[in-house]
């Protein structure tokens, strides 16, 4: 695996860095959009954050990562019934090999899955399929589980989102909603978990993300170049000195990182402390109805992630300041527009959030 | 140092080769624009001269599917084995050295989008047909443009990725000269690559003439940087100079540039104090026309300097192009030369399976067939050998795959559409019509934001036509184009009709089908050859439009003058289009027209179209 650039050293796209920590402290607001010029970091944001994310308990052995205070049953690792995927299996041989045979599932900490759905990934991978290599080696019939069911409790990344084949588009839009991933197919009928933070990135010009697909992203960022020359310099200076020494140069953001991590952390054992008032609730509503944004997705979305930003920053409750800073990136795609306006949208949310808040 | 000067393409191209051959992942690749011939031969020649012998020079061709490029299951090795094997793609097997990507221009946004991943992570993710693999590769690109019309280029993500554009254009053989580096001096090179320093000056100095030329992406200018390092490796030296920073600048910004620089104080030559790189050019380059004045540039800031290498460098068309503010934005973040082609991967792209009878003409899905078969085998296993057992047993079957089992592929149905719009700009047209065909493509564009089709517009005024959207989905450039269409002059309806028809019949060898809307009042006055002669023009018009007949292009004519006009009706008969004379049309009218004319195209035209080659 190649060295990951670190996040903390990512300069500037503070909206992108952002978005992605909000939606690491809260999952359920939903996923990130980002979407912008070509060569701002889109990527290597999504990649560093993998480094970045804090570990998480996990069932050894369960190919979903199951929880071990909630596992979903599905794996022999977590339950110990008969229907297992072959990597459960093996990771069961050996477990009872090792002399361990405990009731109660053993777990481990791994890292947050960030799980790349490349270009030119084939509908078997992604929802899962029949065990190939089982089937023909012994007949058996055995699933195989797929990207989604390894994206389980983390990320999905689709770099090019508006690249991707429609069919895998239907199939995204299907688990994203329900957070199930119902597999029917070459005689297998097997439903799992798949509950992960989608996070996809494409330029525009490439063409434009399907209305559907776009309105799944809770948070929508728009990347741009800097335009100034020290930011330019500099993202260039750290991207050069990574590329010549990535062991050094992260050790030398490793503080940095360590202590985002922390911040991550904390926030996520605080969000369920943050308040929000019923102030902010009539605010936040009162900006979707100026906005005249489409159903209570963008007010849910937007409450959730003022909620999260406000345990970031380690705020006892959610005020004005941290709905102002997510309004953007929360209904920018959300706004009811002729597709042509777009180029608006930024700015009739400033012009709804100085009516709303005051100038 | 080389002289800064325009220098012949061909001395640059050896250079460019030379930075490549030292660092080819690093660099990402070289676009090179040639047409096929001796040429483009050679310098390619040169560069597998220069690469070390053991580098794999693959060449990827225009069709290759998903498996050969990436990889998947090798079906025979399977069979044989009676366990999956896994096939590695095209990617992996160039690691270390150079793929060629043939006929780029031609390319899908698809494919070049998983070279450029593969480029990016130096490695390629493979989750196919079972397989889950991750496969380090490095290997730079060389894309060989051989486009000829405006209309085709590169895919722009690809285009991003490659620090070099080398246009070769109609170099012939005998100008040619420079020999290509040496493999032993570009070996040493490489050696001394890793340590090569680049001080802060140098790095500002690139960051700073990437802003000064507007050149947008960091990714041009660490390719820059890159270039200078090679550069210095060359020339064994474990500092980046300043005519490394210089040619570095001048090879790969140039070609990118989308602004000149607002001080045109004539045109220095930066200072000449370094030997030349090694890539030994002979010393005297024919320069065509050495800049008159040379202002001592020694107190000059160094990005002045680097800036005033790649001034010199950058193409006099372009120079003049960006000067009188024509394509003011198109060529940026394009990453390179201008309007991309951008094209969906909806013609013919699988969608998954179904079971069914490949006899029939359709394309047997091999893989969803075998794991169909699969779990069966024990079950026909032990069937077979009972019904053989008074019989011959069949041996050497290891699969047993029955007619229930076969699937075969389905694809996406729909082709997609293109509705190309070409638009009356002239002076009888007045600009208020102008603004209502902007405002029906704008709409129509809104439709085709839900039905992913493709929308392209000509503009036809004062000498000729003039393409000013090339068939795009995407909002951001339509609006971009259209907010800087111009309108006034004469009216050359017949190059209107004529890049009306070459475009769609690009379009249609694309596999697309295409729609022609032409908002004209029929009155054309210039003729082909952009005299104004109204009796030409009007014969031209008709001929051009039975031409356009021949190609059975959908096609519908709204007549926009304050009359309806014979003469336009007279030229949408030839054409075989459908009249409609829209006095006072507004532009939900002329869109809601449109659509009709869409709609039954996909109907009819989509599978009429088969037939008809290219």
């Amino acid at each position: 695996m190649a060295a990951v650039f670190p996040f903390s050293a990512i300069v500037g796209q503070d909206e992108m860095k952002l978005a992605l920590l909000i939606a690491s402290v809260d999952p359920s607001v939903g996923g990130v959009l980002i979407f912008g010029d070509r060569g701002t970091g889109k990527s290597t944001a999504v990649r560093a954050l993998a480094a970045l994310l804090p570990t998480m308990r996990a069932v050894v052995g369960c190919p979903y990562g199951c929880d071990p205070a909630k596992v979903a049953g599905l794996c022999g690792a977590c339950d110990g019934s008969a229907v297992k995927p072959a990597a459960a299996s093996k990771a069961r041989a050996k477990s009872v090999a090792g002399g361990k045979g405990t009731p109660e599932p053993k777990s481990h900490a791994v890292p947050v899955p960030v799980v790349d759905l490349p270009l030119g990934a084939t509908e078997d991978r992604v929802v899962g399929a029949l065990d190939l290599e089982r089937a023909l080696a012994h007949g058996q019939k055995a699933f195989e589980p797929g990207l989604l069911a390894r994206a389980n409790r983390g990320f999905l990344y689709i770099d090019e989102a508006n690249l991707l084949e429609d069919h895998l588009v239907d199939l995204l839009l299907d688990v994203a909603a329900s957070g199930e991933n119902v597999v029917e197919r070459e005689g297998l009928s097997i439903r799992h978990p798949a509950r992960f933070v989608l996070v996809g990135s494409g330029n525009p010009e490439e063409g434009e993300l399907r209305p559907q697909l776009l309105d799944r992203f809770g948070l929508s960022v728009e990347v741009k170049t800097p335009t100034d020359l020290p930011t330019r310099i500099e993202v260039v200076r750290r991207r050069d000195t990574f590329e010549r020494d990535p062991a050094a140069f992260i050790a030398a953001w490793q503080k940095e990182d360590a202590k985002l991590r922390r911040r991550l952390t904390a926030a996520r054992a605080h969000l369920a402390e943050v308040e929000v008032p019923d102030r902010v609730l009539e605010q936040a509503a009162g900006l979707c109805m100026a906005l005249g944004t489409d159903g209570l997705r963008g007010e849910l979305t937007l409450m959730r992630s003022a909620r999260a930003l406000a345990a970031f920053e380690g705020d006892a409750s959610v005020d004005d300041r941290h709905l102002k800073r997510v309004a953007a990136p929360a209904l920018r795609h959300r706004l009811r527009r002729n597709p042509l306006e777009d180029a608006g949208s930024a700015s009739r949310i400033e012009r709804a959030i100085a009516e709303r808040f005051g100038a | 140092m080389p002289a800064p000067a325009p220098r012949s393409p061909w001395a640059d191209a050896m250079d460019t080769l030379a930075l490549f051959a030292v660092d080819p992942h690093g660099l990402g690749g070289v676009l090179l624009r040639a047409r096929a011939g001796p040429v483009r031969d050679r310098w390619l020649q040169g560069l597998r001269e220069a690469l070390p012998a053991s580098a794999p020079v693959r060449r990827i061709p225009l069709q290759i599917g998903d498996g050969r490029l990436l990889g998947g299951l090798d079906l025979a090795a399977t069979l044989n084995a009676g366990r999956p094997v896994a096939e590695r793609g095209l990617l992996a097997e160039v690691d270390g050295g150079i793929a060629l990507v043939a006929m780029a221009e031609r390319i899908g946004t698809g494919i070049a989008a998983k070279i450029a991943a593969a480029l990016d992570h130096a490695e390629i993710r493979i989750e196919r047909e079972g397989f889950s693999t991750l496969l380090p590769t490095r290997f730079g690109v060389v894309a060989l443009d051989e486009s000829a019309h405006e209309d085709e280029s590169v895919p722009a993500a690809l285009v991003e990725r490659l620090a070099f554009l080398v246009d070769l254009g109609d170099l012939p053989l005998r100008e040619a000269i420079e020999p290509a580096p040496d493999r032993d001096a570009v070996e040493a090179a490489r050696a001394t690559l890793p340590s090569v320093l680049l001080d802060d000056e140098m790095l500002e100095a690139l960051c700073g003439t990437a802003l000064a030329l507007g050149i947008d992406s960091p990714r041009a200018t660490i390719a820059a940087i890159r270039a200078a390092r090679a550069s210095a490796a060359l020339a064994g030296r474990d500092r980046v100079l300043e005519a490394d920073a210089s040619l570095a600048a001048r090879l790969v910004f140039a070609p990118r540039a989308t602004r000149i620089p607002a001080d045109p104080q004539a045109e220095p030559e930066p200072p000449a104090e370094e030997p030349p790189p090694p890539p030994p050019p002979p010393d005297d380059r024919p320069d065509e026309s050495p800049p008159d004045e040379q202002t001592p540039a020694e107190d000059q800031p160094l990005d002045d300097r680097v800036l005033e290498a790649v001034k010199a460098a950058i193409p006099a068309g372009l120079l003049a192009l960006l000067q009188a503010g024509l394509q003011p934005k198109q060529a940026r973040s394009a990453g390179g030369r201008s309007g991309a082609m951008q094209r969906g991967q909806r013609r013919g792209r699988p969608a998954g399976s179904r079971p069914g009878d490949p006899r029939s003409g359709q394309r047997l899905a091999v893989v969803d067939t075998l794991r169909a078969a699969a779990p069966w085998q024990p079950l026909r296993k032990r069937e077979r050998e009972a019904s053989a057992g008074a019989g011959m047993a069949r041996t050497g079957r290891r699969i047993d795959v029955r007619r229930d089992d076969f699937r075969v592929q389905r694809y996406r149905e729909r082709a997609q559409t293109t509705t190309i719009f070409a638009v009356d700009a002239s002076g009888s047209q007045a600009l208020n019509r102008l603004a209502e065909a902007k405002g029906a493509v704008e709409l129509l564009l809104a439709d085709c934001y839900v039905r992913r089709d493709q929308v392209a517009l000509i503009a036809f005024r004062g000498p000729g036509a003039e393409v000013v959207l090339p068939p795009t989905r995407s909002l951001t450039r339509a609006k971009r184009s259209l907010a800087g269409l111009p309108g006034g002059g004469g009216t050359p309806l017949a190059s209107g009709i004529d890049a009306s028809r070459l475009m769609a019949d690009s379009v249609r060898r694309k596999g697309d089908s295409a729609v022609l809307v032409m908002i004209t009042d029929g009155r054309g006055n210039l003729a082909r050859d952009g005299r104004p002669d109204r009796e030409r023009a009007q014969a031209d018009a008709l001929l051009a439009a039975a031409e356009l007949r021949l190609c059975g292009v959908q096609a519908l004519l709204i007549d926009t003058g304050p009359r309806p006009q014979p003469a336009a009706e007279k030229i949408a008969a030839a054409m075989g289009a459908c009249y409609l004379a829209l006095p006072y049309a507004d532009s939900a009218a002329l869109s809601g027209a449109v659509r009709q004319v869409v709609a039954s195209e996909t109907a009819t035209g989509g599978r009429s179209r088969q037939g008809r080659g290219t």
